[in-house]
């Protein structure tokens, strides 16, 4: 890196040699640290896409949501930091949260006040920016022990949201929470999921119009799938939308218009399972919710079926592994589209959707952007649900495309996977070409900054059983490095042309989410602990510091209360990718941690568990 | 802690005497006020006169005294419960036995074990063929922990399964960790495995695809 960066240095020595009358030793000092001219960085070029401009509002400095605003880009307005200066970034403070879990948490900033999400027992710590990070106070909320034993892949929490003077958060046993912002107390606290059904929490609320929007993990545990709506002032339940089952519990009534012929018809969430399999048929909720205040519409998917084995519920499975619009105030379906009609592969549609407005087919469009789960980037109308283009962003073997005429996704006959035998080769994984972690979207580079996976993996499945608060997977898995040997990727795609401009190849699985600034700068972590900042123009890499621990958390920006730019993220490897450290699985058994732990094994070799907060700024 | 003379132990460890600097006056007036009030209760009477009923209360007030400790560290401890009596004779008899170490692999996918501990590497709950054992990795321990559960997450199994198929998933188990006697293990696994099986068919350096068998045809 540090040659790369002095390599193209005719310029500054041509500059130095001006300097020349002042001595040798004036010209070294010059020629290294000073007269270096700024390197010509290559200037952004839109193409057009803008985020959704009633969900993007103006930046104030703060970053009070995981994705930053209610469309979901992750981009920062500020541009202190850029590509001209990040080399100079430097560690202003760091905090440890005494917790070595997998940390998945976006910290949250309000005014002068930083809040951390830890994993379970689900910590909120808040931190005095104005004192150098300080904690001002802590709230424990005591999950309860068992839930540990019913969190599929590591006891994770993906952060906090502040509205309105509070801090919402949900615990791993099931309760939403809203505390006080400025003094950690409690105001109120809704229990909504059941472990010993096997339901757990591990999603960030998204706060809008007055309700805390929630849903349930547990896809692997036979859970029933819903997202619910409380009530902010009081932490009612306002409506509840399961994602299996008859239209009455689904939420789906006469404004019920899907674009796709498949998803018409009458209580679909029941009749395209086999008998009552849809009680336990998964679809749980527990990633990403986007809000667009123009339409008063919500956008969230639904999580796979269960179990993992396919031969157990033929049919369709709705509405599992797909997406829904809904009425915010009633949360009446608006429309829906199954990315993944009866999943094969555990593809959990619940990644992030970035709400756009671009150019499709010349005319400007409202769009959801979706690098999903089984690895086509979905551009869908955002009023009917229409797939404008479903293009594949990483390596498929198992899937065809996507027929846009009837919305269905064209699967491969010999990956199937059938009982009594293993299917191998399947690209991509139960994991996904991305997982969780979010992408972010820069306006002024038109780009979807995609962290990713480059996985494969071989599948076995047979009958599993259900017996609540226990797995109900039927399925055996081994997971290895796709094509190249990489196994992660950062894409920067371009929705419009529908192409990655540029790629940048991880060893590691990417589990982080991504950060874009007005700086142009992509900010990402390894699982080895890297803190990376790429040129978002060219995909150079700019910077990068190695950390305690790897980073699987969700980066962020804010202005402190000095004025400065600073960047923050959260060490401390784990979730499913990272259970082999923090949770000390043993690698010999090559399906532990469903699989994952085989793609992976070098892992304890190039990390180790932690859980600490990083805050990184250019000198003063 | 390491100290176990009374007069550090016992004032010190009483929080509601801690601080005050006259815990010890005031465990003695304690003491004499509880002694005049048990010597007005006639069945205790006669015995309570002379000085050894003082000092065996004493005694026993000291000792009492520990129920007060505390480890101020806020670090639980490890610790072990066992529920079933030790030594127990089926450990001898399930541990080693081909059948219920068979009849145990095949109900530990059964009853969706595999789902959180895989086949032993673990995942949700916690590897099973490492030597690391949070409750105890003895058969009595182990069949306690499928029969009771455990407090992070391991659920109860009793009244959902047998006390056999307690024992006979305890010896599957137990065997992960290769305690089990080798003729005694199963050669066969009970899914399809995710691992690919060794070719017979092929020595490791006749592995190209292209290569000609000794008899001329291609391969």
């Amino acid at each position: 890196m540090e040659e790369e960066r002095t390599g193209r240095a005719r310029l500054p020595l041509i500059a130095a040699a001006l300097l020349l009358p002042l001595g040798a030793s004036a010209f070294l000092f010059a020629s290294r640290n000073q007269a270096q001219p700024a390197p010509v960085f290559q200037p952004p070029r839109p193409n057009g896409a803008v985020p959704a401009a009633a969900a993007s509002p103006a930046e104030d400095g703060q970053w009070t949501m995981p994705s930053k605003n209610p469309a979901a880009t992750r981009y920062s307005g500020l541009d202190q930091i850029k590509r001209e200066n990040v080399a100079q970034l430097k560690e202003v403070f760091t905090f440890d949260t005494h917790n070595r879990k997998g940390q998945e948490a976006a910290p949250i900033v309000v005014g002068s006040t930083m809040y951390i999400t830890t994993p379970y027992p689900n910590h909120i710590w808040a931190l005095d920016l104005a004192n150098g990070g300080k904690p001002k106070w802590v709230f424990r909320p005591h999950p309860e022990k068992a839930s540990q034993g019913v969190a599929c892949c590591d006891v994770v929490n993906r952060g906090a949201m502040y509205a309105n003077g509070r801090i919402y958060f949900t615990t791993l046993d099931g309760n939403v929470f809203a505390i006080d912002a400025n003094d950690g107390h409690q105001v109120w606290r809704t229990k909504l999921a059941d472990i010993s059904h096997g339901e757990t929490i591990t999603m960030s609320p998204l706060v809008v119009e007055g309700k805390v929007l929630v849903g349930n993990s547990g896809g692997e545990m036979g859970v029933r799938g819903w997202l619910t709506a409380l009530d902010e002032g009081s932490g009612k339940i306002a409506w509840k939308a399961w994602s299996t089952g008859p239209d009455k519990d689904v939420l789906i009534g006469p404004g019920f218009k899907p674009w796709y012929a498949a998803d018409r018809g009458t209580d679909l969430g029941a009749k395209t399972w086999p008998g009552e399999a849809w009680k336990i048929g998964g679809g749980t909720t527990w990633g990403w919710v986007a809000y667009d205040p123009a339409t008063k519409t919500l956008f969230y998917g639904t999580g796979n079926p269960g179990p993992w084995n396919p031969v157990q519920r033929p049919g369709d499975n709705k509405w599992t592994t797909g997406v829904f619009a809904r009425d915010i105030a009633t949360g009446q379906a608006k429309w829906y589209y199954q990315s993944s009609p009866h999943d094969l592969f555990d593809h959990d549609d619940i990644n992030e959707q970035i709400l756009l407005d671009m150019p499709v087919g010349g005319q400007m469009t409202p769009v959801l952007v979706r690098p999903a789960r089984n690895g086509y980037m979905y551009v869908i109308d955002r009023r009917t649900g229409q797939v404008y283009s479903a293009d594949p962003y990483g390596f498929i073997n198992s899937m065809n495309g996507v027929d846009l005429k009837t919305g269905r996704l064209q699967m491969v006959k010999d990956k199937e996977p059938k009982e009594g035998r293993v299917v191998r080769n399947i690209c991509p994984t139960a994991s996904g070409t991305k997982d969780w972690n979010p992408s972010a979207f820069s306006p002024r580079t038109g780009l979807l900054y995609v962290p990713h996976e480059n996985l494969c993996m071989d599948e076995g499945v047979m009958q599993a059983n259900y017996i609540a608060g226990t797995p109900y997977v039927g399925a055996d898995v081994k997971m290895y490095a796709g094509p190249g040997g990489n196994r992660g990727v950062l894409t920067a795609w371009d929705p419009v042309r529908r192409k990655p401009v540029w790629e940048v190849k991880e060893d590691l699985p990417l589990w982080s989410g991504a950060l874009a600034t007005a700086g142009d700068l992509v900010f990402y972590g390894t699982m080895d602990g890297w803190f990376r900042a790429l040129d978002g123009v060219t995909g150079k890499l700019l910077w990068q510091v190695h950390l305690d621990s790897g980073i699987i958390s969700q980066p962020v920006a804010y202005r402190g209360p000095d004025g400065r730019q600073y960047v923050a993220v959260l060490t401390g490897v784990g979730g499913w990718s990272g259970a082999l450290v923090s949770a000390q699985l043993d690698k010999r058994d090559k399906s532990a941690a469903l699989g994952f732990v085989n793609a992976v094994q070098d892992l304890p070799d190039k990390t180790r568990a932690g859980g600490r907060l990083y805050v990184f700024a250019l000198p003063r | 802690m390491s100290s176990r003379s009374p007069a550090s132990l016992c004032p010190a460890s009483l929080p509601s005497l801690q601080g005050r600097g006259r815990g010890w006056v005031r465990v003695a007036r304690l003491l004499s006020r509880s002694l005049d009030r048990l010597r007005r209760y006639p069945p205790l009477a006669p015995p309570l006169q002379g000085g050894a009923f003082a000092a065996l209360l004493l005694l026993l007030a000291l000792s009492a005294c520990d129920r007060e400790q505390r480890d101020m560290a806020g670090q639980p401890k490890a610790e072990t419960q066992s529920f079933v009596a030790r030594g127990d004779p089926r450990a001898a008899e399930y541990a080693n036995n081909a059948f219920h170490i068979a009849q145990g692999q095949r109900l530990y996918s059964w009853f969706n074990c595999v789902g959180c501990h895989s086949h032993g590497g673990g995942g949700m709950g916690p590897p099973l063929m490492d030597n690391k054992w949070r409750y105890g990795g003895r058969m009595e321990d182990i069949v306690a922990s499928i029969l009771y559960g455990r407090p992070n997450g391991m659920p109860d199994w009793r009244n959902k399964i047998t006390e056999q198929q307690a024992w006979q998933l305890a010896a599957y188990v137990h065997s992960m960790s290769g305690r089990a006697r080798k003729d005694a293990l199963s050669a066969r696994t009970e899914e399809p495995s995710v691992i690919p099986e060794p070719d017979l068919s092929t020595t490791s350096n006749a592995k190209d695809e292209n290569q000609t068998a000794p008899w001329g045809e291609p391969k």
